[in-house]
């Protein structure tokens, strides 16, 4: 089972390097350093949420609500600006509280009530992006200082690549550490495929997972400054959708849908392959809506595939006893 | 002797790696009842599924009437007039009891609309018949587990099967409740249908059956009429051997109290549920299914919360329902159902056998995997594990080196106080044995063993003391000269009249 | 017995129906005019049709997400259609569309019954490839009333004896509906199987073909609502249905249909469906600020599933004794 596992990281992994060679032959710019900046900077609040959103998923609990946790920060920060808070630490500060505080409402429902976290998330995401609308309604507030927003953006010295990157490696690390080398990672793995022998092991699925959500809350958040500052501009409607691509790249990463299941080595593989694939498409021309079409498939056939490969597998074997 | 109705020949089944039933044979007959017995494992449940059209054998016949019979699936099974009572009810929560029973075979008006009212009256009728009072428009959700069994015999009978299998189907009942089972049982064996009556209770079997065929380990050992067979020709068949080699109780001096439990209780549940078991004592906790035993080791252990009273672990009140500190206060489970409670199968023998010990095999922090694949390794060889690899995911295992997994698991924690619920469900009598004398070691190295079981010989053969619960209580305290068959199952089935 | 629970469910949104209403009527008596009567019963129809498909799916234990994405594909559908054959007369076009939609469902089911995927990951792909596929087909194009019959467009603001005709066909889905699910086996099974699926399949009920059935039924449902739109609004372009799934899972849930299955009734969800629309025209009308309609929407969602929670959980201590 390990095994299948690296070596569907290692799939993901090969099909990155490969669609990056390919359309760095075919495709004129690609090949280019402004590509990749361009690259970096639409994965970083993917990634973000995908860190803590491969752990929820793992657990067999989903999280839709991130959109929505991202629009509203937005619309907080923007108008925390605006009413004249002009610290750049006390508003990342404030946005990170408020990001726990709604993954807290998320947790709270989820694992106080017992309700299903589909049902729960899909509230949620349609309550935090209608009190977006309530904090901004349909205006835009932009006037931040341009050192902010230009330092959001800054490349590393000597590349194109925006320094944010190493935040979000650094993360990664400390979200890779906790799934895979401790033992609330061995916890996460085990609720995810039968939460009901986790607790007989004494793992505490309630707390680890309302922690979870704070945790998808708060990185959320963190994606919503960045969006902020990256685009100069607090909208009520900021980011709205990115679940799909959040979800997808999980997916895709290999993580199983129900729980139990997959590596974050993986999804950042993934994280990176769906950015290629889409700015390197729109370099080809192809127009956006296609790259929709193209993202709903390949969720689809994240999950339909090793389905699939699992059924033949099973068959095969049948006829051969 | 009447011409035989439903015949299995040659019927193997096999799930991945582990075979279920080998070369098996039956023959039912029609206007008899047949007793079918065998240990818990020995492929009985296996068996009914493969009659009720869940599982495909995948090898040998089935005939019916002397004409072959190839199920796709349980319609059919039941268009073909064979109906079968699951062990555990089946029972569809959100509707109700009539719709429960007729579902896919409601009565019909005009334009192929369901005749609700008719389904009702029928449903009435049928629970006449049974001689129980139950709404049929009530929900299935929250009924007993004997008023789900009855639902269960409603389907089975409304159905006017030709053949029909039971699983078991007395575990949950009164005495009241099995007498009237037996009695619609009868009317229906004298209607001509082939009955087929899987119980572990002797007392049923001989009064109800005419013929009866022993299993063991997968594979058909004998049939015989009634007449030419007593309990313990019966019993050696299924165990394979002699009994007393099956539990090596040793003699043990009793130390000091570990576990004592006072005035626990649960709503719904147990009530007022109070005992002590001492350092170096195995303690039997028996009674019916349904009795609150299950539950009472669980609100021990922390997994259910309960309304009042108190645990203690050598003198030290455990805090209620958090199963970190109890495992911490050195108490562990081994759980009943080992598939949904004792493992994660997904997860590598070596995940399981280390999850509980997650944080102390740690260094720094962190878990390179060193630390659990020597701890794995260390567990895995003193219990003789048969594992391909300890990074196989455990689901892969029989289910006798499954329960050694868990075992495993929980005697690495070094526990004080062992809580064992059927421990021996489900594993072949090998294995079994072995069981059983590593509980008697532990309890001789000290540790205070409370041992959950339905099967009485292994009740009597490894326990000092025989706790009895019936309906939420305890009602008895036997000592081991004391405990016999008759006391146990009286002090269970709530006719103890102390 | 299970039947009075349910009226009791029922009874609960019609309280709050009429509550609303009153209400609102007394701070602005104009909300119970004819013509504001009128546009509630219009603005209702289609989300109720589209509740009572989804209502189907929900009983299954599944969700279709791609409601709104079938709705839009089956408007711009409609539109073109009549742009390349005018004289096409209504009720085969309305054929047309619910056939479109039932194949956009099949897809749906087709996925999740044979390759055994969730619902929530196929119905969120499709979400998107249809909506792309609908930006792909529209290319930005907008269709005009002027290209559709007076006819078809007048179907969709016309009355008889005051009730509007889009209103006449929710109703006759709704009875349709509710008639089959209570009174023929095939629907009952689709209760069977939502209440536990495990036990479904021990009984021998065909649960793959029934989830497919269902979702080929809340597809043709929601191919029927993109016919009414197309007639309602007859301006057209790929945006039609954008983010409908939200109300409808809403208007499903607070409907009282439980989200793990198996319980609840169309009756239910349609008065769902009501009991938003009246909320969101109820709002401006009160003084509130119209940008708390979607908050509104995902605190109603979170606040019917807690309240189901609790009844449940009430109602099998009530049944225990």
């Amino acid at each position: 089972m390990v095994k299948g596992l690296r070596s569907w990281d290692a799939i993901v992994l090969l099909a990155l390097v490969v669609v990056a060679i390919v359309g760095a032959l075919t495709i004129d710019g690609v090949a280019s350093p402004r590509f990749w900046r361009f690259v970096t900077l639409e994965a970083i609040p993917i990634a973000l949420i995908a860190l803590p959103m491969t752990l929820v998923i793992i657990t067999g609990e989903i999280d839709l609500s991130v959109a929505s946790v991202l629009g509203l920060t937005c619309t907080v920060m923007g108008q925390l600006w605006v009413s004249g808070v002009t610290s750049l630490p006390a508003l990342i500060a404030i946005c990170l509280l408020l990001g726990a505080a709604l993954g807290a409402v998320n947790g709270l429902f989820i694992t106080g009530f017992g309700l299903p976290s589909l049902a729960v998330t899909i509230g949620t995401l349609a309550l935090y992006r209608g009190l977006a609308y309530v904090v901004l309604g349909d205006r835009a507030v932009s006037d931040y200082p341009q050192t902010w927003t230009t330092a959001a953006i800054k490349p590393i010295p000597g590349t194109t690549i925006p320094w944010v990157i190493l935040v979000v490696a650094a993360l990664a690390v400390v979200f890779a550490v906790v799934l895979h080398a401790m033992p609330i990672g061995r916890g996460l793995y085990a609720m995810g495929n039968n939460p009901e022998a986790a607790r007989f092991a004494g793992v505490n699925v309630r707390l680890t997972k309302f922690w979870l959500f704070v945790a998808s809350g708060a990185m959320s958040a963190l994606a919503g400054v960045f969006w902020t500052l990256r685009f100069a501009s607090a909208r009520a409607d900021n980011g709205t959708g990115i679940e799909l691509a959040v979800v997808a790249a999980v997916l895709l990463g290999g993580v199983s849908i129900f729980g139990g299941r997959g590596a974050l080595l993986g999804v950042l593989a993934a994280v990176a392959l769906l950015g290629v694939l889409r700015n390197g498409l729109q370099l080809a021309y192809v127009p956006a809506n296609t790259l929709t079409v193209i993202t709903g498939l390949l969720l689809i056939a994240s999950v339909v595939g090793p389905n699939v490969v699992g059924m033949l597998r099973r068959t095969l074997e049948r006829n051969r006893i | 002797m009447s011409a035989s109705l439903l015949t299995l020949d040659g019927v193997s089944k096999s799930f991945g790696a582990v075979a279920a039933l080998r070369d098996v044979r039956l023959e039912l007959a029609g206007g008899q009842v047949h007793g079918l017995v065998g240990e818990n494992g020995a492929g009985k449940s296996t068996l009914v599924k493969i009659l009720a059209g869940v599982h495909a054998p995948d090898a040998g016949t089935v005939t019916l009437d002397g004409q072959p019979l190839r199920l796709s699936g349980p319609a059919e099974a039941r268009a073909a007039g064979i109906a079968v009572i699951y062990q555990e009810p089946t029972l569809f929560p959100d509707l109700s009891v009539a719709e429960n029973i007729f579902m896919g075979r409601q009565p019909l008006r005009g334009l192929r609309r369901i005749d609700t009212a008719k389904m009702r009256t029928d449903a009435g009728e049928l629970f006449a018949r049974l001689g129980v009072h139950l709404d049929p428009d009530r929900p299935a959700r929250g009924l007993s587990i004997a008023d789900q069994q009855l639902v269960e015999i409603a389907k089975a009978i409304s159905l006017d099967a030709r053949v029909l299998v039971m699983d078991e189907p007395t575990a949950a009942l009164s005495g009241v409740e099995v007498e009237r089972l037996f009695a619609v049982t009868r009317a229906l064996r004298d209607a001509g249908a082939a009955v087929l009556f899987i119980s572990h209770r002797f007392d049923e079997v001989f009064a109800l059956c005419q013929r009866i065929t022993v299993m063991r380990d997968g594979r058909w050992v004998s049939t015989d009429p009634v007449d030419a067979l007593t309990v313990d020709v019966v019993v050696r068949r299924m165990v394979g051997r002699e009994v007393s080699a099956m539990y090596p109780k040793q003699d043990t001096t009793v130390g000091a109290p570990r576990l004592q439990v006072r005035g626990l209780s649960r709503d719904g549940a147990f009530a007022d549920v109070g005992f002590t078991v001492h350092s170096g004592e195995i303690v039997a906790l028996a009674g019916l299914v349904g009795a609150g035993r299950s539950e009472v080791c669980r609100a021990i252990f922390g997994i259910d919360r309960y309304d009042a009273g108190e645990v203690l672990v050598d003198g030290v009140r455990l805090s209620n329902g958090d199963t970190a500190a109890a495992i911490k206060a050195g108490v562990a489970l081994v759980p009943e159902d080992r598939r949904q409670q004792g493992l994660v199968m997904e997860l590598s023998v070596q995940r399981n056998a280390t999850l509980p010990r997650r944080w102390e095999l740690a260094r720094g922090g962190l878990l390179l995997g060193a630390s659990e694949r020597r701890a794995a390794a260390a567990w895995a060889q003193r219990l003789q594990v048969k594992a391909g690899r300890l990074t196989d995911a455990v689901s892969t295992l029989s289910g006798g080196n499954q329960q050694k997994v868990v075992l495993a698991k929980w005697l690495a924690t070094k526990p004080r106080v062992l809580i064992v619920d059927e421990p021996t469900r489900g594993i072949d009598v090998g294995t079994k044995a072995e069981v059983h004398r590593l509980l008697s070691q532990l309890a001789a190295e000290g540790v205070a063993v409370l041992m959950v079981s339905s099967e009485l010989p292994e009740v009597l053969g490894m326990a000092d003391r025989v706790l009895v619960m019936h309906e939420g209580r305890l009602t008895a305290d036997i000592p081991r000269q004391r405990a016999t068959e008759e006391s146990v199952m009286h002090a269970a089935t709530g006719q103890a009249d102390a | 017995m299970t039947h009075r629970v349910f009226v009791v469910r029922e009874l609960g949104i019609v309280l709050a129906l009429v509550l609303l209403v009153a209400v609102t009527a007394i701070v602005n008596p104009r909300f119970l005019s004819a013509q504001s009567v009128k546009d509630l019963l219009l603005g209702s129809a289609i989300l109720a049709i589209l509740a009572v498909g989804q209502a189907i799916v929900v009983i299954t234990r599944n969700v279709d997400l791609s409601v709104g994405s079938i709705l839009g594909l089956t408007a711009f559908a409609t539109g073109s259609v009549f742009v390349a054959a005018p004289g096409l007369p209504i009720p085969v076009m309305v054929l047309i569309g619910v056939a479109f939609g039932a194949a956009l469902g099949a897809v749906n089911g087709g996925l999740i019954a044979a390759a055994r995927v969730p619902a929530l990951v196929v119905t969120l792909g499709t979400l998107y490839v249809f909506r792309g596929l609908d930006y792909m087909w529209a290319q930005g194009r907008q269709i005009n009333a002027a290209d559709m019959p007076t006819g078809f467009l007048r179907m969709g603001t016309a009355t008889v004896a005051g009730v509007p005709v889009l209103t006449l066909f929710a109703v006759v889905v709704l009875v349709a509906v509710g008639y089959y699910l209570r009174n023929y086996r095939s629907g009952r099974e689709l209760y069977a199987i939502g209440s536990d699926p495990a036990a479904a399949r021990l009984y021998g009920i065909p649960s793959g073909r029934r989830v497919l059935a269902a979702f080929v039924a809340s597809g043709a449902l929601a191919g029927l609502a993109g016919v009414l739109h197309a007639a309602r609004f007859g301006t057209l372009d790929a945006n039609a249905g954008l983010g409908t799934e939200l109300n409808v899972v809403a208007a499903v849930v607070v409907g009282g249909v439980a989200i793990f299955g198996g319980s609840g009734s169309v009756y239910g969800a349609a008065l769902g469906a009501v009991l938003l629309t009246v909320i969101r025209a109820g709002l401006p009308v009160l003084g509130i600020n119209p940008f708390w309609q979607d908050a509104a929407v995902g605190a109603l969602i979170l606040a019917a599933i807690g309240l189901d929670r609790a009844l449940s959980a009430r109602i099998a201590r009530s049944l225990r004794g």
